[in-house]
């Protein structure tokens, strides 16, 4: 059943948004950080897909999230953010090599997939933390929050990576 | 024509990125500026089912410490109640009470954001409207904020929005308790005058100004303060009662004057 794209990205879904809700929204490390792994679904995303499903799909996923975590429409509006923004970092990352049919995450180096993953996070939070504090004059506890979380989120995001790896593409 | 039309379909991509963007900052800003979202929040059906289950079965690895809890509170409650003089019992009449409590249980806490909302397992059902008051046996939790059939949201008192008349215990000075977003064991009591005399470790306690919480609920103690920006006012740190990372047994409050309280209030601005 898994080998099934749809059913796969279906399953993910639902497990991601649980883990999340049960798991890592509770997670309060050191008081104040909850990492945000279901990052990991848009890492996990095919490349070659429709990219208006991906963003529904996408912004869907943080809607869902946020009606478990009563954040507004946050987690939503940075999910779509960087769904939107997935094909810019991915070229960036992964070099002229990303154009080709034949690009798979297989022949990327370490490197190169770990600063995509890092992309990813810090421009979802940085878009979550600014839109949640909303003001100057918290611009501390702002970076703070930033900084801290997308740590925390890289890492957890990093052995969830290695832990399920993707076949192919 | 046919070129705006071939200039959505070039750039659809960022025509639906667009799109999106605008209801979620909507759906986001909207309830910045007021309260929170109406339709989309975790006292619904759904999500409120869902955190119910999951409270019932993590409840379990805590049933210990919060039987031993309620136990002190019992123990508290009945000190007060011996030592309470005879007549005062007599006149407690179900029909002429001011507030109204009702128990209930939290379901899903946070604290970590600079807006925090804690779902609890009561809803219209049991009588739970918003503005009303939520306790612990520590001290105050925050204001209903919404409520479905079943479940209700609570705006805690770790959230940016939340502005409460409290006042120092001994003096009887009033300010407002509002939060910095900082740290969830600590809020701030601003709108002190410089003249009153401040201690480190004095009690606050909820003052009479809302018609939301009672008077002398308590609150926390102060443990740093400062004159603010214009040096007429204070800026007190105040440190909780309630530990807000493990709340269990809530009740909620209501005030049955309330109604009378806001028509009187609102005539009476009306006629000015």
């Amino acid at each position: 059943m898994l080998n099934n794209p749809v059913a796969l990205n279906i399953v993910r879904f639902v497990l991601l948004v649980l883990a999340q809700v049960l798991i890592f929204n509770h997670l309060n490390f050191l008081g104040f950080i909850n990492p945000m792994v279901y990052i990991i679904f848009l890492y996990w995303y095919p490349i070659r897909e429709n990219r208006a499903l991906f963003m529904l799909t996408a912004f869907f996923l943080g809607f869902v999230i946020d009606m478990f975590s009563d954040s507004m429409a946050l987690h939503a509006v940075s999910t779509l953010t960087i769904a939107y923004a997935r094909p810019v970092i991915m070229r960036f990352c992964f070099g002229v090599n990303y154009e080709f049919q034949t690009f798979s995450f297989k022949n990327t180096t370490r490197l190169q997939r770990v600063t995509f993953m890092a992309f990813l996070v810090v421009a979802h939070h940085f878009v979550f933390f600014s839109l949640e504090i909303l003001s100057l004059s918290h611009i501390l506890l702002l970076l703070k929050k930033l900084l801290m979380t997308s740590f925390l989120t890289l890492f957890l995001c990093l052995l969830l990576s290695s832990l399920f790896k993707v076949q192919s593409e | 024509m046919q070129q705006i039309i071939n200039f959505i379909l070039r750039y659809r991509n960022a025509v639906l990125y667009l799109f999106l963007l605008f209801i979620g900052l909507a759906l986001t800003i909207r309830s910045h500026s007021y309260h929170q979202s109406k339709f989309f929040n975790s006292s619904k059906w759904v999500t409120g089912n869902f955190y119910e289950l999951s409270n019932g079965i993590s409840s379990y690895f805590g049933l210990r410490e919060e039987n031993i809890r309620l136990a002190d509170e019992n123990t508290r409650l009945n000190n007060l109640l011996f030592n309470q003089k005879e007549e005062a019992l007599e006149t407690i009449d179900s029909l002429d009470l001011k507030y109204k409590v009702i128990r209930g249980r939290v379901i899903k806490n946070s604290y970590a954001s600079p807006k925090n909302y804690i779902t609890i397992n009561l809803g219209r059902k049991d009588g739970v409207q918003q503005d009303m008051g939520v306790i612990t046996n520590l001290g105050i939790l925050g204001i209903i904020e919404n409520t479905s059939k079943n479940y209700s949201t609570v705006q805690s008192i770790l959230n940016s929005r939340s502005n409460i008349n409290a006042k120092i215990k001994n003096s009887n000075y009033f300010g407002s308790l509002v939060w910095d977003g900082d740290r969830y064991d600590e809020i701030q009591l601003v709108d002190i005058p410089r003249l009153v005399p401040l201690v480190v470790g004095d009690t606050i306690v909820t003052g009479g100004m809302s018609s939301i919480f009672p008077e002398n609920i308590p609150i926390g103690t102060i443990k740093k303060y400062d004159l603010n920006t214009s040096q007429s006012f204070y800026d007190i740190d105040v440190a909780l009662f309630n530990d807000m990372a493990n709340i269990d047994n809530i009740y909620v409050i209501e005030n049955v004057d309330r109604e009378e309280i806001l028509n009187l209030e609102s005539k009476t601005e009306n006629a000015q």
